[in-house]
């Protein structure tokens, strides 16, 4: 099975935290990601949330997602209409919350890919394969473990658990 | 000196092979999955303790009811906490509190009180953490539990969710690494000093998807209240786990090695925005302060306020136009705050005395500090706008070091206060 997500690259630098993501005293008002994307990146990125258009793929370097755990995070990016990130490296909440949400995580070497180019992401069962058809290079990432892509498949936790009613005895 | 002639770092030699040792976390994990697990593997395990805070937990019960959620089957394995917005000051906190009590009495878990404290502290200092443990929390600061010997680390809201749902959790076994405490402290360095110096040398990353152990003779020696710290911090690493390990096998697959002589240290101070900027309190004395935190998972043992107090009394008091907020983390720590004087002598010093729980550490309760405020903070995080209030700059630093700095106005050498 091969699915294809086609975007724009919208460049992050490194280490962008949960926080800068969206503030976690935004959250207080409300966790409705409809709501929240407003602030979307209003720390690093303060044009982010009035430029944003649905399959928009976010890209960046290290440590996308570090800091606080809140999930807010990757709910409000999903809201935007972002199906997938692009990231050197992810924080490993920020990786988990984004597989049980069905937010593509993807790990790669982004230093090629910049701001506004298209980009394609090939999702099959020999892993991931990131285009970016500005430059005309092919980026493998790291592939993800099966039990996560059968989360992501299902399109997350909610809907795996729905369907499935618990987790495996066994993972792989 | 330079904080760095303190550290040398290398990698394991052993490559992975059919070895018989087993990290702890190896150990723990495939305990709790009842595999026998190694890096790498996914494996499904129960937990033996459940955390969730009202930062995580109100969108946790959406996700539950998503689920379509009709029985939490381990109760008594659930701690719930409202520690994030302590008190609540708006009617949508107050409105996540109220769901959580509903979801607490439909189901019969326990939650805590507004002022009950935060999740994972309360948790070790009521017993409930025990070497060996597997404890997840809806809190990146879970990792604290580490302190105790259990593996313990952070979850998100959905994986909260699925937890209640059926007491397990999802975990990918993390590689681990080892940092070996050599030395003794030195007079005026303290574990938050420890924990800085290990965040600057492994970098807000250089922990990712890892497991640490720390061992080694200064390990050894710190009490838990100070391994917590440590533990704590370990998140700063992108950590999964910080583990102070019953026994650290050695037999066992390190990805990595990192050596601190803590004989050599001097209290640190992380410069904005990053809690891997450390640098030695020297490079930075006379930077002015203006307001002053004590608190938080990371500096919130009973102790570290009454070293603050101690650089208080020592130093003539808090300067003018230096703000100082404290926020005791656990009622356990307030009480014995009280019975002791501390918190009425800090009082009549001038500090400004909050409700029990994070405080104004990640901008969810008051107060927030005004515009452009120069902050030193006994907290884990200084990103920007963490504190709710994006012209501030936060340095962080020890309860002695933070104490000093209000003492003056400007951070100083608090070896040279106390």
């Amino acid at each position: 099975m091969t699915s294809e997500i086609r975007g724009r690259a919208r460049r992050l630098g490194e280490r962008v935290n949960t926080d800068y993501i969206i503030s976690s005293s935004r959250k207080k008002e409300t966790l409705d990601p409809h709501v929240l994307k407003r602030w979307l990146l209003e720390e690093v990125h303060p044009d982010f949330a009035t430029s944003v258009e649905p399959n928009d793929i976010l890209v960046a370097d290290e440590a996308f997602g570090c800091g606080s755990a809140m999930e807010v995070a990757v709910t409000v990016v999903l809201a935007a209409g972002i199906k997938a990130v692009v990231a050197k490296s992810f924080s490993r909440t920020y990786f988990r919350n984004a597989i049980n949400n069905g937010l593509i995580p993807v790990e790669c070497d982004t230093s090629d890919i910049g701001e506004g180019d298209l980009i394609a992401l090939r999702l099959g069962e020999g892993g991931v394969v990131v285009l970016n058809e500005a430059t005309g290079s092919k980026i493998q990432a790291r592939s993800l473990p099966p039990f996560t892509l059968e989360i992501l498949q299902a399109g997350g936790l909610v809907p795996y658990m729905r369907t499935h009613g618990g987790y495996p005895e066994e993972a792989t | 000196m330079t904080t760095g002639d303190s550290m040398h770092r290398g990698g394991s030699e052993s490559t992975r092979g059919p070895s018989l040792g087993r990290t702890v976390s190896e150990g723990i994990l495939g305990a709790h999955a009842g595999v026998d697990a190694r890096a790498g593997d996914i494996v499904v395990c129960r937990a033996d303790l459940i955390l969730g805070t009202d930062g995580s937990t109100p969108m946790a019960i959406q996700y539950f009811e998503a689920m379509g959620g009709k029985a939490v089957p381990d109760p008594e394995r659930v701690l719930l906490a409202r520690d994030h917005y302590s008190p609540p000051t708006s009617p949508s906190t107050r409105r996540f509190h109220a769901r959580m009590e509903s979801f607490a009495a439909e189901y019969g878990v326990e939650l805590l009180p507004v002022g009950g404290g935060i999740s994972f502290q309360v948790a070790m200092e009521t017993g409930r953490v025990i070497p060996g443990d597997l404890v997840v929390g809806a809190d990146s600061h879970t990792v604290t539990c580490g302190a105790m010997g259990a593996f313990a680390t952070g979850i998100g809201s959905a994986d909260l969710a699925a937890a209640l749902l059926t007491g397990k959790v999802w975990l990918k076994v993390p590689e681990s690494m080892r940092v070996v405490l050599d030395g003794e402290l030195p007079r005026g360095v303290g574990a938050k000093d420890v924990a800085l110096e290990v965040v600057r040398e492994v970098g807000s990353d250089g922990a990712a998807y890892r497991a640490i152990e720390f061992v080694g003779p200064a390990a050894d020696a710190l009490p838990l209240e100070e391994r917590m710290v440590l533990s704590n911090m370990s998140a700063e690493m992108g950590a999964k786990a910080g583990i102070f390990p019953v026994e650290s096998d050695p037999a066992a697959h390190f990805a990595d090695e990192l050596r601190v002589d803590c004989s050599a240290l001097n209290p640190l101070v992380a410069l904005p925005h990053q809690p891997a900027n450390g640098v030695p309190v020297t490079d930075v004395v006379g930077t002015p302060i203006d307001w002053v935190f004590l608190g938080t998972c990371a500096g919130g043992r009973a102790h570290d306020f009454r070293d603050a107090l101690e650089a208080l009394d020592a130093g003539g008091g808090i300067a003018a136009d230096v703000t100082m907020v404290v926020t005791p983390p656990s009622p356990r720590v307030r009480a014995a705050l009280e019975a002791d004087g501390t918190l009425r002598r800090l009082a009549a010093h001038g500090a400004v005395i909050t409700e029990t729980g994070c405080g104004p550490c990640c901008g969810t309760s008051d107060p927030v500090p005004p515009p452009d405020a120069r902050i030193i903070s006994t907290a884990n995080r200084n990103f920007r706008a963490r504190m709710g209030e994006a012209s501030a700059a936060i340095h962080l630093a020890s309860p002695a070091t933070c104490a000093a700095a209000a003492t003056a106005g400007r951070i100083v050498d608090p070896r040279e206060v106390v």
